[in-house]
């Protein structure tokens, strides 16, 4: 049974998705439906998060072809921990879309998209086949677009397009890359891939085919300077898929160059420099943008460009502690930012748009609240003890080590200019006095909704920063479980024997 | 014959570039289709050209012998057709109703997402 | 756009491009089955008599929803990827075969489960897409 867990995260996804199909125009059934099963989704994940922390790494070749010719789920530490994560931020935000996802929306089967788009991240996470990776991209993209265009406003429109172009393009090159990598090497399974790529004598062709990969992924992470789609775009729905978004999208392109540039690619030589020059860029260009924009979610979305690079700083110093610190970040960094686009949705029920000068006041109107947003906004600065400032620790660490002063002055550069974002934005929301707008007739006010309609936007950021809590208090769990996934990522050598021995320890 | 392949793929990949760098959606839609079908012939292409060897197993036998044309290129392009298949019909979908909302053909005039104010 | 002869044409080529569309479903190119090629001509078939008739009578003789189509489609596919699972303990999309052949279709596996649901979702999806774009905005 424990072999079958593997791929339960993808197929209980599918199911959800599937059922909800079926109850298209009923959209309170659909609700229901899909908290239910979010949470189930969740009971899996956490199942499988602590078999591989018990067992190892847990591998299952799809249709029983032995290794190298089928296709092979391998859930490795890292893997089954950013599924937890995942379904924990899909269970929170299928409970925000209750009152942030107006029912004409749900009729477009939002719902069902919403889970098609968490079964093709776990599966992306989960798989261990380069090419399947490409499909289960291509599966979160088609369903980001509709998510994005469900509603069909002009400004939705038009920043739909921009994204559609670059993640179109950015798949177009990843799949350049793949064909070239299969041309040179003949194989797609990224464990015989980390075996034969050593073995390659022209190494100009292996450094081309990585720096081709490197852009395919850079484009959906948003590494400088292909990011330019995340901030026209990211604003642009409602505050449920933005969170979404915000949280796990631009993860996925984490997560594969951390997956491609430990286990095919190692990073060495010009690689790591051109790594680490794009992070420093990364950072200066997203806390530059974060700081002139003028509304919040806007400031938001730079922000996750400019914190990209302390994980693809951590990645590229490629040391073991460096990694631990990029890994921590990016767990502490999904459900921050998955807070803050919520708190953002918050915002705009509040003062009917989410301009920084037209804001303000929430101290005294909302003073408990202002304590509950408060702590994402000082966990994204990395206050001690809240989440943030535990991996910096590593991160810094490691470039101290490494004797790296370019990623020091980059990282203290991206941590200063963070602080002074979220200075700005705790000036103008929450400390200043809010300036007189009309309001508007359609929208309902916070203050209109009814205690069930307030639950259904609070609860979800309460959970959320309950998990933050748990992030700061018990930082040496998380920590543990880092180093562990630190441990793996640079020795690939268990996860190509986890590929290949399972037949050996099934009999 | 693989040179004249070469060759497409490279005329494929550098007209889509060109119509992807035109202002009209359209065309960049065109662009995309062509890069696809582009990306495919490379695929092909990187898997090696056999003519006439099929790689089906002989009744007297248990595997293949001498030389057989790789099948799974051809998997991989099958694949990759039906997902640009799904992509591009929404794509499709999407610059229609853009045309109708923003009414405008111009990409350059889709500034609104990316205004200060 | 009314054409005498597409019309009187399309009556005759719709029973005939399904037909041909299901013996693609289970023979593909050559051999076992291909549900995307034949949902593709079971939805040109379609596609070809809403050019000749207009789109209302396409919509009439469809009966359903061209949507309903992809969650039964996409339950087939599902179902049949997962039987292996439950029914066998086998890894995921393993293929089932049963022994006995069956005259004119030959011998049935979940494969063929999975084709058929393909086949559907792709009739679908590619309607649906279809009557969206052609419907006057």
């Amino acid at each position: 049974m424990s072999e079958h867990l593997i791929i339960l995260p993808i197929i209980v996804q599918a199911i959800i998705a599937v059922t909800l199909l079926f109850f298209w125009r009923k959209p309170k059934t659909q609700r229901v439906l899909s908290i239910v099963g979010s949470s189930i989704a969740v009971i899996i994940a956490s199942m499988l998060f602590g078999t591989v922390w018990n067992q190892g790494t847990q591998v299952l070749q799809l249709g029983n072809w032995e290794a190298p010719f089928g296709i092979s789920l391998v859930g490795d530490t890292l893997a089954a921990a950013l599924v937890l994560l995942t379904s924990i931020v899909a269970l929170v935000i299928s409970i925000y879309s209750n009152t942030n996802m107006v029912s004409a929306r749900v009729k477009f089967g939002y719902y069902a998209i919403f889970h098609f788009l968490i079964m093709g991240l776990s599966g992306a996470f989960l798989t261990g086949d380069i090419f399947n990776l490409y499909v289960w991209f291509e599966v979160i993209i088609i369903s980001s677009f509709v998510l994005l265009t469900i509603g069909g406003r002009k400004i939705q429109i038009e920043g739909a397009v921009k994204y559609f172009t670059l993640n179109m393009l950015s798949s177009i090159v990843f799949l350049t890359g793949i064909a070239m990598l299969y041309g040179v090497t003949g194989s797609l399974n990224m464990a015989e891939l980390s075996q034969i790529i050593p073995t390659i004598e022209n190494k100009g062709i292996v450094q081309t085919i990585s720096l081709v990969f490197m852009i395919g992924f850079g484009v959906k992470a948003g590494l400088f300077p292909l990011y330019l789609w995340l901030p026209a775009s990211y604003h642009t729905p409602p505050a449920a898929v933005s969170a979404l978004f915000g949280g796990l999208l631009t993860k996925v392109g984490v997560y594969a160059l951390i997956r491609v540039f430990t286990l095919i690619f190692p990073l060495q030589g010009l690689n790591q420099d051109i790594l680490m020059i794009i992070a420093g860029f990364t950072v200066f260009f997203g806390g530059i943008g974060a700081l002139v924009q003028k509304d919040v979610i806007r400031v938001f979305s730079y922000l996750i460009i400019c914190h990209i690079g302390f994980m693809i700083g951590g990645l590229s110093l490629f040391t073991e502690i460096a990694l631990v610190g990029a890994v921590f970040y990016m767990f502490h960094d999904i459900i921050v930012k998955a807070t803050l686009f919520m708190i953002g949705g918050v915002f705009f029920r509040m003062f009917g748009n989410t301009k920084l000068y037209n804001m303000g006041g929430l101290m005294n109107d909302y003073p408990r609240l202002s304590l509950l947003f408060a702590i994402p906004l000082f966990a994204l600065v990395g206050i001690p003890p809240l989440s943030g400032f535990w991996p910096k620790l590593s991160l810094f660490g490691a470039s101290y080590q490494m004797n790296s002063i370019f990623m020091l002055v980059v990282f203290i550069f991206a941590s200063l200019i963070t602080l002074i974002i979220i200075a700005k934005v705790w000036n103008n929301v929450f400390a200043k006095n809010a300036r007189k707008t009309e309001k508007l007739e359609k929208l309902k006010y916070y203050d209109q909704f009814d205690l069930r309609e307030k639950s259904a936007m609070i609860i979800p950021i309460l959970m959320l920063v309950c998990v933050i809590l748990y992030y700061s208090i018990f930082a040496e769990h998380i920590q543990l479980v880092a180093e562990r996934i630190g441990n793996e990522l640079m020795n690939s050598d268990q996860y190509v024997e986890a590929v290949f021995n399972l037949k050996d320890e099934a009999k | 014959m693989e040179i004249l392949l070469a060759i497409m793929t490279g005329v494929l990949y550098a007209g889509g570039i060109y119509f992807i760098l035109r202002r009209s959606l359209v065309k960049l839609i065109i662009g995309i289709v062509l890069l696809g079908n582009g990306v495919n012939l490379l695929i092909f292409l990187m898997g090696g050209l056999v003519k006439g060897k099929p790689p089906i197993i002989p009744e007297e036998s248990h595997h293949l012998e001498g030389l057989y044309a790789d099948p799974v290129p051809q998997a991989l392009i099958l694949t990759a057709i039906v997902i640009s298949f799904g992509l591009q019909s929404f794509a499709i979908v999407l610059i229609k109703r853009a045309y109708k909302v923003v009414k405008t053909d111009d990409i350059d005039a889709m500034n609104k997402t990316d205004d200060i104010e | 756009m009314k054409s005498i002869i597409l019309t009187t044409v399309s009556k005759t080529l719709l029973p005939l491009l399904l037909l041909f569309s299901v013996f693609v479903l289970l023979r593909g190119h050559y051999l076992p089955g291909g549900g995307f090629i034949a949902g593709l001509i079971a939805s040109i078939a379609f596609i070809l008599h809403s050019f000749a008739n207009g789109l209302k009578k396409t919509r009439h003789l469809l009966r359903i929803h061209p949507g309903f189509l992809i969650p039964v489609g996409l339950a087939l596919a599902i179902g049949s990827a997962i039987a292996p699972m439950i029914f066998q303990d086998l890894p995921v999309m393993t293929g089932l075969w049963y022994h006995n052949e069956i005259p004119v279709i030959g011998k049935i596996g979940s494969a063929l489960f999975f084709d058929s649901g393909v086949y559907l979702v792709v009739i679908g999806v590619s309607l649906t897409i279809i009557f969206t774009i052609s419907e006057k905005a």
